[in-house]
């Protein structure tokens, strides 16, 4: 899927213009917004080759290969669920070998909900959704100190907008490698 | 609440209305809109104050009012563009021509401007069948205070003739999510209960959700990402100190959230899932001693006192689906509050304790609905198909939700007896999580 190396692109360009974004709280304060790469599935191709030329210094050439299982960040769930999918069992393992052979790696898994449901319910969801996909990592080789789960509910859609077409994209758990 | 009956008013209205369609001026834009059972509000007619001497007053107090008694689901104001006269002192009111237009009730009064930027605002409520004068009072207030007066003066008409305390000189908080070019903006805003006068105690550019009001009103305890994750902070509502003095209780691993303030203003009841799973917790804001509630696998969340503060209810999906349930404050055993459809979740409760009101799953979508905790009969008082967050008003008449559509979020409020949108002041972003304050 394209948009899934899309968002390898701009994770990594995240990466790089910095995990630090903090503040921005308080007297209108126009900090930067810690800003997940969530336009990134509505864009065009073309990110792909700025991903690659970004990678180098930070996670290795491995997470770096578009070719790779590894490329791919991003596991969707169904409504109200917290069960990892069949199509995304190989991408975690290919994850969770990763992170056994660099215990250096961290990893943060962020857990996401689409809009429906109380926003405090959605909150705890995806936390369920960010620890299942830890789970997996951690069957697969991955050390559970690596990893560390933060959800953001319903706060940080993808995609802006109402329908299932939506939703969809926006019931994720997102892999954001740390390093 | 009293509600006469009157044939006449059945029988004359309409060909009154009919006359009065005829002059009115092309259809404006409707801020308010009234959907639900309205059909027992009460009519009444809030004629606009007449101002004397030349300085026109900076707020329309009649119209603040007509748009508070409106919302409340209990009046239905008549539109000034029908009144066929403008009395201002009871001398002047022709009572036979307020009964044919249907009119139950009159206000009226007068507006003064006064050296010093003060106004005079007297005003009297009339009970057009009984030619009778039910209040009649005179204030003088700067006029920064006019429109405080206004929600005053809605509070002493909802009682006088409902019998019941109004909920009109109160405040509220919510959420404002808004963009920023591609960044996104967040802010906790306070504002009047008619959503007037907005001002911005926290502005982010993290997600803040669940501002809770501490019974005193004088703190809010709020959830915010700064930090990297939903950690709960309490911060004064009313304060001059710079940077303001808000403080962080709640960051153990894991998810804090959902705060709600004990009755007694001292803990805070908490979901925390520091174990790994979320559970319910009671926080004592100054010593910091934490009590776990609830012990389950399921996920428990959005915690809200019983107004006894002896127990706390909270949405479980122990039993399959998220439902409501009542545990002890000194944990215990939950007992299920709610057994209609496969999703109950946001409970709220009124201040006698006796309704719960919630967020209810049905094929149409996601509504408010209110369930009798005494009779068990649940209403659904919303169309959804996306709202949230019920809070009630302090007097318990009226909720006030998030409710979305098409993507964008705003907020409204529901009557116990009827409907009716609330008008924010808001020109942009979305508006969730809302609070009503306690008295």
């Amino acid at each position: 899927m394209n948009a899934l190396r899309l968002f390898v692109a701009v994770g990594l360009f995240a990466l790089i213009t910095g995990c630090a974004t903090q503040g921005g709280v308080e007297s209108g304060a126009t900090a930067p917004v810690e800003e997940r790469p969530a336009a990134a599935g509505t864009q065009a191709e073309g990110a792909q080759a700025g991903g690659a030329a970004a990678a180098g210094s930070f996670a290795g050439e491995e997470l770096d290969d578009p070719a790779s299982p590894l490329s791919e960040r991003v596991v969707y769930f169904d409504f109200d669920s917290n069960v990892i999918r069949p199509e995304f069992t190989a991408m975690l393992e290919a994850h969770g070998k990763y992170l056994a052979a660099h215990p250096e790696v961290r990893l943060v898994v962020e857990g996401h909900t689409d809009e429906r449901g109380s926003q405090e319910y959605n909150l705890a969801l995806g936390e369920r959704r960010a620890e299942a996909v830890k789970r997996v990592l951690v069957l697969n080789g991955a050390a559970p100190g690596q990893i560390e789960n933060v959800s953001y509910g319903e706060e940080k859609p993808a995609m802006e907008g109402t329908g299932e077409a939506v939703w969809s994209q926006n019931r994720r758990a997102e892999l954001v490698y740390q390093r | 609440m009293m509600l006469k009956p009157n044939l006449f008013r059945l029988l004359v209205l309409p060909a009154v209305l009919a006359l009065a369609m005829i002059g009115r001026a092309p259809a404006q834009p409707i801020t308010i809109e009234i959907a639900g059972a309205t059909e027992a509000a009460i009519p009444i007619a809030v004629v606009p104050f007449h101002v004397l001497g030349n300085a026109a007053p900076p707020q329309d107090v009649a119209a603040i009012i007509a748009g508070n008694l409106q919302r409340s689901g209990m009046f239905e104001p008549l539109a000034s563009s029908d009144m066929l006269s403008r009395p201002a002192r009871m001398e002047d009111v022709q009572f036979a021509q307020w009964r044919a237009l249907g009119v139950d009730y009159l206000v009226i009064g007068s507006i003064q401007p006064h050296a010093g930027g003060s106004y005079q605002l007297r005003f009297e409520l009339l009970d057009v069948y009984k030619n009778s004068r039910l209040q009649a009072k005179a204030y003088r207030v700067p006029a920064t205070a006019l429109r405080d007066l206004a929600h005053n003066i809605s509070d002493l008409i909802y009682e006088a003739i409902t019998g019941d305390p109004g909920a009109f000189n109160t405040k509220i908080l919510y959420v404002t999510e808004s963009r920023d070019g591609d960044k996104r903006r967040y802010q906790l805003i306070h504002a009047d209960a008619d959503g007037e006068r907005p001002q911005a105690l926290l502005t982010s550019s993290h997600p803040i959700m669940s501002p809770a009001w501490s019974p005193d009103r004088q703190q809010v305890a709020y959830v915010s990402f700064e930090g990297g994750r939903a950690e709960v902070w309490v911060q004064p509502v009313y304060t001059n100190q710079r940077p303001v003095p808000r403080r962080k209780v709640a960051a153990f691993p894991g998810i804090n959230s959902s705060p709600a303030w004990a009755p007694d203003g001292r803990r805070l009841a908490l979901t925390l899932s520091r174990n790994g799973n979320a559970d319910i917790y009671v926080l004592d804001v100054d010593t910091g001693r934490l009590t776990q509630v609830t012990r389950h696998w399921a996920i428990d969340t959005s915690p809200v006192w019983a107004p006894d503060g002896r127990s706390i209810l909270f949405m479980s999906e122990r039993g399959g689906g998220a439902q409501i349930y009542r545990v002890p404050v000194t944990g215990g055993e939950p007992e299920r509050l709610t057994f209609t459809g496969r999703y109950n979740a946001d409970p709220a409760i009124s201040p006698d304790g006796k309704r719960l009101a919630m967020v209810h799953r049905t094929d149409g979508g996601d509504r408010i609905a209110v369930l009798d905790l005494e009779t068990g009969q649940l209403r659904v008082l919303t169309e959804g198909p996306l709202d949230e967050h019920p809070s009630f008003a302090p007097n318990g008449a009226m909720l006030l939700y998030a409710s979305s559509r098409g993507g964008a979020s705003r907020l409204a409020t529901v009557s116990l007896h009827g409907r009716a949108d609330l008008p924010l002041a808001l020109s942009h972003g979305n508006a969730r999580s809302p609070a009503w304050s306690p008295r």
